[in-house]
């Protein structure tokens, strides 16, 4: 490897390299050719670097200096300026509330409250270079546990450590793999579940993406401990980049000899399979994982027995979510007392979170458990986000936990995030989705979105859930319709602990609480459906009305140009009216309208 | 893609090939004949049920228990909508909306010409660019409804 006297490193992540990632990386690289700077200064496409609002992000090392929002566009004058003078580009830098520009990346509030265990190598490695990995400690989890400990021993430790199930469950890891290891039988197999499906979450997809040699890394610490010498990583097909990267990342690791026969001649045997998924959400519930791998239906059946004793073709396996893997390397590698200093009492260590929503900085957050939501939303996420004409908007709930999660208010804006308070709550910590909502959101209309979510994804094999979470969906559209009934609230109540009480697996069991959370903190906006006949949010369509305020309106004539069914007549004399028979309520008079003059309500 | 008969039987035993006498190899093979194929066609789906001795029942059952197979003929372009959380608040509804009144294409429907098909999905794990929408494999993030005619567009 040659010497470089600078890296840049260029987000190739999802979010970035949607926004034009790949192209800027390049231009960077055509550029440096042209101004003879090839050997000097090498290109890095890396992970998703967290902050994927500002994408897509380049910083240039040593300094670390944060650039975002860089399009191919200005790329020459960035090469000439800072890599050929040696002056930062300003104009392209990250700028505070103030105005200001901030540099340095890690004196972005966004980054600075931010703990990174999991995350730690995302943004910062090539995932495509084992090598890189292995510069950052990769692998050496790996070899103390083969060359310096017994099986039980890195059981001991995973124990020690407080680790709990990253994918939702938050079941002690130490303890879930002690009964894998206990269980009889020589052949025994550890599975990653990357089967990401809840909406409004992507931590594990940025894992994968930007670090894959951890969760493979973490397979083979788990597979030892557990007497287990094959895993599958069970990916969604939905993410061709995480699916090329880990069997790029299984490759590199067999060639190096830390995958395969015989790994530091310790006589452990290891091999990784990817196996892709077909699309059904309940494929993450892990007995209809299993089932998805043997090449049946993803339905779930009932435990006992648990997979530790009969899983995957009826041996013991241990099933895992990619955050939970990822964590592994480094609690072996730094020591579980290290890991357990992080967190709370019972909740150890970090937790990611995919921030989204309306909140000005979306995207990846991880932080030591505990943390209270407002400092999250506000210190991290900066925020909630401004209307798109810039008048500032309330925060009004955040979701958190996917569709098995509930909706909090602010009122919990101080609770600890923890996995005990947010059951407490009547939420889940689940795989750590957050999506900030504000005023215009109606969650009458949030609790149906997840339901005709979970109602479609329903394998249908139990009644509960195949047919209570369709008579629930039915009660919210109605609702959401404008022919609610006052019973119908009670009735949704009693379907959704019918539903949660007796449904198979979990999702049945965690469907009705976005329900049962938004009618416990938001019970009026379902009485204002029902009884006033209006959304008070403004979002539910068939109770919406549109009128023009005349002594606001300008009589610019924008909204009548551009109503899609042509129900504004009137001119720049008369003025202009709404025909609301003729309204089909789509809301273009509303977001175009430059005066404010359009009420809706 | 149009084959013969005798170029489609060629194609199955490629595929199946490799999962004689192994485990597990239904859901690959049926994810390799759609990559193969666009399509799980009937046809295909006998050639594998009478060489590995499954059920053309058994297949069917597994091939319409996930959503990403499909049993007939797509469009050329595949139009994704994400319709995850992120992206519904901040209006994905609309997005799908708009594609609908400019293609004509019915949700999880292929237009007549076979230009588009179009998909809701639940998340594509961008929610940092919501709301997101993806033509085939082309993301096109922070869309918005009157957006959506001339991203169509530059797929003719």
């Amino acid at each position: 490897m040659s010497d470089y006297r600078s890296h840049v490193l260029v987000c190739n992540g999802t979010g970035c390299a949607s926004s034009h990632g790949v192209v800027v990386v390049d231009k960077l690289k055509s550029e440096l050719e042209r101004q003879n700077l090839s050997n000097e200064i090498l290109v890095v496409p890396t992970g998703c670097h967290g902050m994927c609002e500002m994408g897509p992000i380049v910083v240039v090392y040593p300094e670390g200096t944060f650039y975002c929002r860089v399009k191919p566009d200005d790329i020459p004058n960035l090469v000439e300026e800072h890599l050929l003078k040696g002056h930062p580009v300003e104009s392209l830098m990250y700028k505070d509330r103030e105005g200001q520009s901030i540099p340095n990346y890690k004196k972005i509030p966004f980054y600075g409250k931010q703990h990174r265990v999991a995350l730690q190598n995302c943004g910062y490695i090539n995932p495509a270079d084992i090598e890189e990995y292995i510069a950052r400690d990769g692998y050496e989890g790996l070899a103390k546990a083969l060359g310096e400990m017994t099986p039980q021993a890195v059981i001991d430790e995973v124990k020690k450590s407080g680790l709990r199930g990253r994918g939702g469950g938050g079941f002690p890891t130490g303890v879930k793999w002690g009964f894998c290891a206990s269980s009889p039988g020589p052949k025994k197999y550890v599975i990653c579940n990357a089967d990401e499906g809840d909406p409004g979450a992507f931590m594990d997809r940025s894992i994968l993406e930007g670090d894959p040699h951890a969760v493979i890394e973490g397979m083979a610490i788990g597979a030892y401990a557990m007497g287990a010498d094959e895993g599958y990583i069970y990916c969604r097909a939905e993410y061709p980049l995480a699916i090329r990267r880990l069997r790029q990342a299984i490759s590199q690791a067999e060639e190096s000899g830390l995958l395969g026969e015989n790994i530091f001649n310790s006589g452990f045997n290891f091999a990784v399979h990817v196996k892709e998924g077909a699309g059904a959400f309940v494929c993450g519930e892990e007995t209809a994982l299993m089932a998805s791998i043997e090449g049946q239906r993803g339905m779930p059946r009932p435990r006992p027995p648990f997979p530790a004793i009969s899983g995957l073709w009826a041996k013991p396996s241990n099933i895992n979510n990619v955050e939970t893997w990822a964590n592994v390397p480094q609690i072996l590698h730094k020591g579980g007392d290290w890991y357990a200093s992080m967190g709370t009492d019972k909740s150890k260590g970090t937790k990611v979170f995919a921030l989204t929503g309306k909140v000005k900085h979306t995207g990846l957050v991880e932080v030591p458990m505990g943390i209270p939501l407002r400092e999250i939303i506000y210190d991290i996420g900066g925020g909630i986000l401004d209307d798109p004409s810039g008048a500032p908007k309330e925060f009004k709930a955040v979701q958190i936990g996917g569709p098995s999660g509930g909706c909090l208010t602010k009122d919990h804006l101080d609770v600890p995030i923890t996995y005990e308070s947010l059951p407490a709550l009547g939420a889940i910590m689940g795989s750590g989705g957050l999506v900030v909502m504000d005023e215009e959101n109606c969650m009458v209309d949030i609790a149906r979105f997840f339901l005709e979510f979970t109602q479609r994804e329903s394998c249908g094999k139990c009644t509960p859930c195949r047919e209570g979470t369709k008579q629930m969906l039915l009660l919210l559209e109605k609702i959401c319709g404008g022919h609610g009934e006052m019973k119908d609230i009670d009735l949704l109540e009693e379907l959704g602990l019918m539903v949660k009480e007796m449904s198979l697996c979990g999702l049945g069991q965690t469907a009705p609480n976005p329900v049962l959370t938004t009618l416990r903190y938001f019970r009026d906006e379902y009485e204002a459906h029902i009884r006033d006949h209006k959304c008070p949010a403004g979002s539910c369509q068939a109770l919406l009305s549109y009128s023009i305020v005349q002594n606001a309106c300008k009589k610019c004539g924008l909204c009548a140009k551009n109503c899609p069914v042509h129900c504004i007549p009137g001119g720049r004399a008369e003025g202009y009216a709404i025909i609301t028979e003729r309204c089909i309520k789509c809301g273009t008079c509303f977001t175009k309208c430059p005066f404010g003059a359009i009420a809706k309500g | 893609m149009n084959l013969s008969a005798e170029e489609m039987r060629k194609k199955v035993l490629e595929i199946i090939d490799p999962w004689r006498g192994r485990e597990g190899g239904l859901i690959p093979i049926l994810q390799a004949l759609q990559g193969a194929m666009g399509y799980v066609a009937e046809p295909a789906v006998k050639i594998v049920s009478e060489e590995l001795k499954i059920p053309m029942s058994e297949i069917y059952s597994v091939a319409t228990f996930y959503a990403q197979f499909h049993l007939t003929p797509r469009g050329r372009h595949v139009v994704r909508v994400c319709r995850g959380t992120a992206c519904h608040v901040r209006g994905s509804l609309k997005i799908l909306d708009a594609i609908k009144e400019q293609t004509g294409c019915a949700e999880n429907g292929t237009t007549e010409d076979l230009r588009f098909s179009l998909e809701p999905v639940a998340c594509l794990g961008a929610c940092g660019l919501a709301p997101v929408m993806v033509v085939d494999d082309q993301t096109f993030g922070r869309s918005a409804p009157d957006g959506v005619r001339a991203i169509l567009e530059q797929f003719l």
